[in-house]
């Protein structure tokens, strides 16, 4: 579904990627691991298509196709999602337009029709179910004065409309109190299928106690450096990051 | 980011074409003797010259305002036409005699003047140039005894009516804009509704410029009779053209005890091009009398015209009136606005909302002008402002002048003011579920805008969010 391959990006003029190779089938949950600031939110930002990241070499390859030429909007079209680390607000405009703009957005680039308000309400209603929210989400304005853990469930809401074939969660589990942690990684557990897949960032291994990855990577200074099953998310429980990171001005 | 949004191509002025019509106008040039020419051609009675002849005589004794936050050239006034009129057009012409080439003009601008194809609940007044096409659903309201017919035709048909209002909202010598257009007015829109009688349909004006050189000088007059209700709303489009345009119309509104009369603009003027060369010059005065426990409410959204110089305002004379303001103003490339609202409290108990949005980007430059005035009768006056600015780019500018006179101290008066950008991330959150940018645009705005759109009334409210779309494509770098 998704290869990467010796990826490299800037952000801000700066190197931060410096050589990403990651290959994810259907099917198939992926975790990313890795201490503060080492990369992982721009991965995702990069994957998703955000225009101010500097992609300065490898490829992106997705459903057989150069991933790095399309548009934002047309790889969410095509399946990609992005839970945010931070959501982002949009005064005025109330959950449920959005999301049906949204949902319309991805049905016409898939040659169907639109539907209509009161269509999408009957939609809404089995989705919100799925992360236990309340139907009066849907009428507040896009995460403005939501609180975190609303943030969250919202994106989840939203992959849960967009059913998207490639998901990427952003520290979806960053602010959740324990129950909101559970309905949260319930809901995505509910939403696989065996042609999505899933890549769950995190630096808590918590989240992953819900959402079972068959493959655990640990990012670290921008590069990849050490990958394996789901074990490998318990080791780093106990070990923490240290161990896996290259002493200052080794590569020097 | 930037390359991105800007190859966003900029989608043409959609109403920017030409009608080749054949005119019938007066030569350039402003003296007395254009004045008593336009009287003329309109057929007009004496009063009605007199009175023009005096506007033009304070007028020649006024200059123009320079205090407004817009920058523009000298206007020649001597260089303007007048008066043009589609010489096909006869004084009271039925619908059915209408010119086919101007109907299909209107046809192209999204309004049917044929009375079977129309969205039914809006009578329409068609105004082309100097003189009006034709007025829609004309028979229906009157069995409601609603008066809806061009300002030519009232002064002819209702002259004790247009006689006894004419300038009683605003006099000729109110300002410079307001004199010129009373010496010089070519046609705009009547409408009387009597005592308690609910217009049962929206009505709307749609002013077109299409003749070169030509200034239009509008002059609307709405009175609601007691008890009276009314929802009235305007459009305007111009074609391109690279030199300015001028349009200096007045609207006076009169609601008499008890009536409500509520005014809505959706001003779509040609805007210039993008390096700020040609687009309508846009001077407007628009005022409401409002009388004991009526209301007046504007709502206007502002895309169009080079510069728009326009202040929607309230007299609130009768004591429990209220008086409200709802704008949303959009400068994009070069364009200039310097526009808010004027609610003069003298009744007692009298209420005024003001909410004005003003959205920057380009080069562009958004002032909004707001005054409150509570006179010392004014017991127990209250009003309510918020004034929010939303930039977009960092070329753009947002400036905010309220003035505040108070001499009553029992007045209440709230403000609340903000200013936001839109962010790239907002964008991008959007194309991250789909939406191109142009829709994401379009949406945050929306949202921006939400408290003043849902003023307008529904048909309404969808165009003028597509409106505020198209106008800031191109706009985010
Ligand atoms: N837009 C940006 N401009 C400048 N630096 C950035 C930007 N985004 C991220 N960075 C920097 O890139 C590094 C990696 O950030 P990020 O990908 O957010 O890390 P993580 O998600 O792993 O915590 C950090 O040093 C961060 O400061
Ligand atoms: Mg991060």
């Amino acid at each position: 579904m998704l290869t990467i391959t010796n990826l490299t990006a800037n952000a801000g003029g700066k190197p931060i990627l410096k050589g990403i190779s990651l290959t994810v089938n259907a099917g198939e949950v992926h975790a990313i691991m890795g201490p503060n600031g080492s990369g992982k939110s721009t991965l995702a930002q990069v994957i998703a298509g955000h225009p101010g990241y500097e992609v300065t070499g490898g490829s992106v390859t997705y459903e057989g196709q150069d991933l790095l030429e399309l548009e934002a909007e047309v790889r969410a079209q095509q399946g990609i999602f992005l839970a945010f680390q931070y959501p982002v607000e949009i005064p005025g405009v109330s959950n449920a337009y959005f999301l049906r703009a949204a949902y319309n957005e991805v049905r016409k680039a898939h040659g169907e029709d639109e539907v209509d308000p009161l269509e999408f309400l009957d939609i809404m209603a089995k989705k919100l179910k799925v992360v236990e929210m309340d139907e009066a989400m849907l009428q507040r304005s896009v995460n403005a004065g939501f609180s975190g853990g609303e943030k969250k469930r919202n994106e989840i809401l939203q992959m849960a409309v967009l059913e998207p074939k490639l998901a990427v969660l952003d520290e979806t589990d960053s602010g959740l109190d324990i129950d909101a942690l559970r309905i949260v990684a319930e809901g995505v557990n509910k939403l696989k299928r065996p042609d999505n897949a899933t890549i769950v960032v995190t630096h808590y291994q918590r989240l992953l106690n819900y959402i079972v990855p068959d493959f655990v990577h640990v990012l670290a200074q921008g590069r990849i450096v050490r990958s394996g099953g789901k074990e490998l998310a318990l080791e780093l429980e106990e070990r923490g990051y240290d161990w896996l990171l290259e002493p200052a001005g080794a590569s020097a | 980011m930037s390359s991105q949004i800007e190859s966003l191509v900029n989608k043409e002025y959609q109403y920017g074409f030409v009608t080749d019509i054949e005119s019938d106008a007066i030569p350039r040039g402003l003296t007395e003797e254009t004045v008593r020419l336009i009287s003329a051609r309109k057929n007009e009675p004496q009063w009605l010259l007199d009175w023009r002849l005096k506007a033009f005589k304070r007028w020649l004794s006024m200059t123009e305002p320079r205090w407004p936050n817009v920058k523009y050239g000298e206007i020649d006034y001597q260089a303007q036409t007048y008066y043009s009129a589609p010489k096909s057009v006869k004084p009271l012409q039925s619908l059915d005699e209408v010119d086919p080439e101007l109907l299909k003009t209107y046809e192209k601008l999204g309004i049917s003047l044929n009375e079977q194809k129309r969205l039914s609940g809006v009578a329409v007044d068609a105004i082309f140039d100097s003189v009006s096409v034709g007025t829609t659903m004309k028979e229906e309201l009157k069995k409601h005894g609603v008066i809806f017919c061009s300002f030519g035709e009232a002064v002819i048909e209702h002259p004790e009516l247009v006689q006894r209002y004419l300038g009683s909202v605003v006099p000729y010598s109110d300002n410079f804009f307001a004199a010129l257009n009373s010496a010089v007015f070519s046609d705009g829109s009547f409408v009387y509704i009597p005592k308690g009688v609910r217009c049962p349909l929206e009505l709307s004006t749609y002013f077109r410029i299409n003749a070169a050189d030509t200034g239009q000088f509008e002059r609307t007059l709405i009175v609601a009779d007691e008890g009276a209700y009314v929802s009235y709303l305007e459009g305007c489009t111009a074609p391109k053209r690279s030199t300015n345009q001028l349009h200096a119309a007045v609207v006076e509104i009169v609601a008499l005890d008890d009536a409500q009369v509520k005014y809505s603009t959706v001003q779509n003027w040609y805007a210039g091009d993008k390096d700020g060369v040609g687009g309508i010059y846009n001077f407007v005065t628009k005022r409401g009398k409002a009388f004991t426990n009526s209301k007046i409410s504007w709502t206007q959204v502002e895309t169009g015209s080079a510069i728009t110089w326009k202040y929607p305002s309230v007299i609130l004379q009768g004591d429990n009136s209220t008086g409200e303001f709802y704008s949303v103003a959009v400068v994009n490339n070069k364009q200039q606005a310097d526009t808010g609202t004027k609610m003069i409290h003298i009744g007692k108990n009298t209420k005024s909302t003001i909410i004005s949005k003003g959205i920057s980007a380009g080069h562009g430059q958004n002032s909004y002008r707001g005054q409150v005035k509570v006179l010392p009768k004014a017991t127990g006056a209250r009003n309510y402002t918020q004034c929010d600015s939303m930039l977009i780019g960092n070329q753009c500018g947002a400036h905010t002048f309220p003035y505040i006179e108070i001499a009553n101290n029992s007045a209440t008066l709230e403000h609340e003011a903000s200013t936001s950008k839109i962010g790239e991330d907002q964008i991008f959150y959007c194309k991250q579920r789909g939406l191109n940018a142009e829709h994401a645009i379009s949406l945050i705005v929306a949202g921006f805008c939400k408290e003043v759109f849902k003023e307008l009334p529904m048909e309404f409210a969808l165009e003028a969010q597509q409106l505020l779309g198209i106008s800031l494509e191109g706009s985010v770098g």
